[in-house]
């Protein structure tokens, strides 16, 4: 037995033999061929371009077509395999210099190498990526290793890095968990994983290599744990804790899409945050009222070139329509441009996280922050919309996004769109400055959502990644607690609705608390939804005020963290 | 042979998504179907040749065909490259 730990990044126990997914390069000969053997070579390299086809047109068959980004990526991976000049020069090696296929293809695939690289477009460059992926795809066929669609028997899917499309195949039927060597909570690979409900653990040092073809694995994708062919007493451990996982869930499914509401009545709107349009259906499905925030960065990230409005525009329109009758709340372009557009040109930042971001960069790019406005405003013709700007710390920035806003859409207007009501319009409370004057924001926006992430951050001043100082990163910090109080105290006063939309909203140790303060609105990772809500209906908000007055008085977030433990004990709820 | 030019206008050049419609369209037709963008050629049912013509947005492109549905290639293609397709 041998333990292994990654970062859990889509919760759930899995036990079942490990299937080694070979994405790396694959070593190949070179061979000459006998004259006589040449027509047998080129038809051999017809079947394996044929095959691999049809593995990927089966692969389709399993995708769901609202994922349709997966879907044009297989498509165009097709007539990549169908591409008659990649096949012709294919055939020239092997016919005229007595290639084998495997060979032939490596030289044709150099020769693109050179050509893509070369081009100037990174996002054209990236696409040699794929060819790559491609070749490798029929060389292993050739070679009669290209069982990757076979995966008839429920297996632990063990990769180096799964490219989108690989996520995309991995069927919930026969894909028990996955882990990889890289990536991230973020990476798209997490994110599928997680709107697919399959158990995955990323960033496993070297565990292709550490783990061989059919070793029993367990993973556990809340914890990160990876253990390899462990002991009969650990099997039955996880069994017990995947039984008490699945029971527990279908419980509190159950009662997903109830409301949340106190004993003594007072209702919490629970919402989801979501990055993708794929996430939809399992948010709703898990209860979420409505989308509390929209992250709308990946359209972004994913390339090195700006999306136009029409792109952007389709994308937000199907999220809206997705999710109506219930409401989504986008939230603007909240990264900086050193993460995506070369297009803009920006100096490299010593202190990115104080730099230019967020809504100061969408300020200094005013044509970058329209386009997604009007985007914003078209899609918002078809369902409930809420607007909110991140990282608002004064009130000049606050009117002039919102002049920005009323222009585009007086624009939009006069174009001819019927745009009667505007969105409403929130801002993020995640500076301490905005806090301070969260009287004076109050005013002047429809609601507030707090940014618990950032607004620890910049409070305590700790970078999060900075291994050296992320013990001091604290939710429970009094400091932070008073300024979460005053928040919704300053909005409460102005008679508007005040959410918290970070990581602390689904923690379920601090929803009492958070109940307590009188936050209007949760919203957290989807699958988190069942439990806080059904906790939320055994609190009475009476009680968690009096608890909020109790924990403001303590000095330390030691003291407020025991102070909690005990009241769970004492009121015997359970913390999962 | 039928030619005709366009420019792209679809922000993102004629990027994977776009390549794909054009070489699925060029197929259709009884009728061989060239791109060309300044001095180079590319079949257009080549996915990748026409990914590595690099045509970014602006670019001037002239699309070419022969044989018996030449035309008929040259109208559909031409619309499918102004039509704002991303």
């Amino acid at each position: 037995m041998k333990k292994l730990k990654g970062i859990g990044v889509s919760p759930g126990v899995a036990i079942g033999p490990a299937y080694i997914l070979l994405t790396g390069r694959i070593k190949i000969t070179r061979r000459i061929l006998r004259p006589e053997e040449v027509s047998r070579e080129i038809n051999r390299f017809h079947r394996a371009l044929d095959e691999t086809i049809r593995d990927l047109e089966e692969v389709k068959k399993h995708i769901p077509a609202e994922m349709s980004q997966p879907l044009s990526i297989i498509d165009a991976h097709i007539l990549m395999l169908k591409d008659p000049s990649l096949i012709r020069e294919t055939e020239r090696y092997i016919r005229e210099s007595f290639m084998n296929a495997e060979w032939a293809l490596r030289k044709v695939l150099s020769r693109y190498q050179q050509i893509f690289l070369s081009l100037g477009d990174f996002y054209l460059r990236e696409r040699i990526h794929d060819l790559e992926h491609l070749i490798d795809k029929v060389i292993l066929t050739l070679q009669g290793q290209n069982n990757q669609t076979t995966l008839k028997e429920p297996a632990v899917i063990v990769a180096h890095d799964l490219s989108p499309a690989d996520t995309a195949r991995l069927r919930p039927d026969t894909t028990q968990a996955f882990v990889t060597e890289v990536g991230s909570r973020t990476s798209h690979t997490a994110i599928v994983a997680r709107s697919l409900g399959i158990p995955a653990v990323v960033a496993v040092k070297d565990v292709t290599e550490t783990v061989n073809p059919g070793d029993l694995l367990i993973v556990d994708g809340l914890s990160g744990e990876v253990i390899i062919n462990p002991t009969q007493e650990v099997i039955e451990e996880f069994l017990d804790r995947r039984l008490e996982c699945q029971e527990r869930k279908a419980f509190l499914s159950r009662f997903a899409k109830e409301p949340a509401i106190t004993l003594d009545g007072r209702r919490v709107a629970i919402r989801a945050n979501i990055e993708l349009l794929d996430e939809i259906p399992l948010a709703l499905e898990f209860g979420a009222e409505g989308v509390g925030l929209y992250r709308t960065e990946y359209l972004y990230v994913t390339r090195r070139d700006l999306p136009g409005e029409e792109e952007l525009y389709r994308t937000y329109r199907q999220v809206v329509e997705g999710l109506s009758p219930e409401l989504v709340t986008f939230r603007t372009l909240d990264i900086g441009g050193d993460k995506f557009a070369q297009e803009l040109d920006l100096p490299e930042e010593i202190n990115p996280a104080l730099g230019l971001r967020a809504i100061r960069l969408c300020l200094k790019n005013p044509a970058l922050f329209r386009t997604q406005l009007r985007a914003i405003l078209r899609a918002s013709l078809f369902g409930r919309v809420r607007i909110m700007f991140p990282m608002i710390s004064g009130l000049g920035e606050l009117h002039l996004a919102k002049e920005i806003l009323a222009e585009v859409a007086e624009e939009l207007r006069r174009e001819g769109v019927e745009l009667k009501e505007l969105p409403s319009l929130g801002v993020m409370i995640e500076v301490p400055s905005a806090v301070a004057i969260a009287d004076l924001l109050a005013r002047e926006v429809d609601f507030f959502s707090i940014g618990t992430n950032d607004l620890i951050q910049y409070a305590l001043a700790i970078d999060r990644g900075n291994e050296e100082v992320a013990h001091l990163y604290e939710p429970l910090h009094p400091g932070i607690l008073r300024l979460i109080k005053q928040s919704v105290e300053a909005g409460h006063r102005e008679g508007i609705e005040v959410a918290m939309c970070g990581e602390m909203a689904g923690e379920l140790f601090c929803v009492p608390l958070l109940i307590g303060f009188g936050l209007d609105e949760l919203s957290m990772n989807p699958q988190t939804i069942p439990a806080v809500k059904n906790l939320v209906r055994k609190l009475s908000f009476e009680e968690c005020q009096a608890l909020v007055e109790e924990a403001l008085n303590l000095p330390t977030p030691e003291e407020v963290r025991a102070l909690l433990l005990d009241w769970f004990e004492k009121k015997d709820l359970t913390l999962f | 042979m039928v030619k005709r030019k366009v420019v792209i206008q679809n922000d993102l050049g004629l990027h994977a998504r776009p390549a794909a419609k054009l070489a699925e369209a060029a197929r259709k037709f009884q009728a061989k179907v060239y791109l060309r963008k300044g001095s180079q050629q590319v079949e257009a049912e080549s996915i990748l040749d026409v990914l590595s013509l690099a045509c970014t947005k602006g670019s001037i492109i002239e699309i070419c065909a022969e044989g018996e549905e030449a035309e008929r290639a040259v109208s559909e293609i031409v619309e499918l490259l102004t039509e704002k397709i991303s």
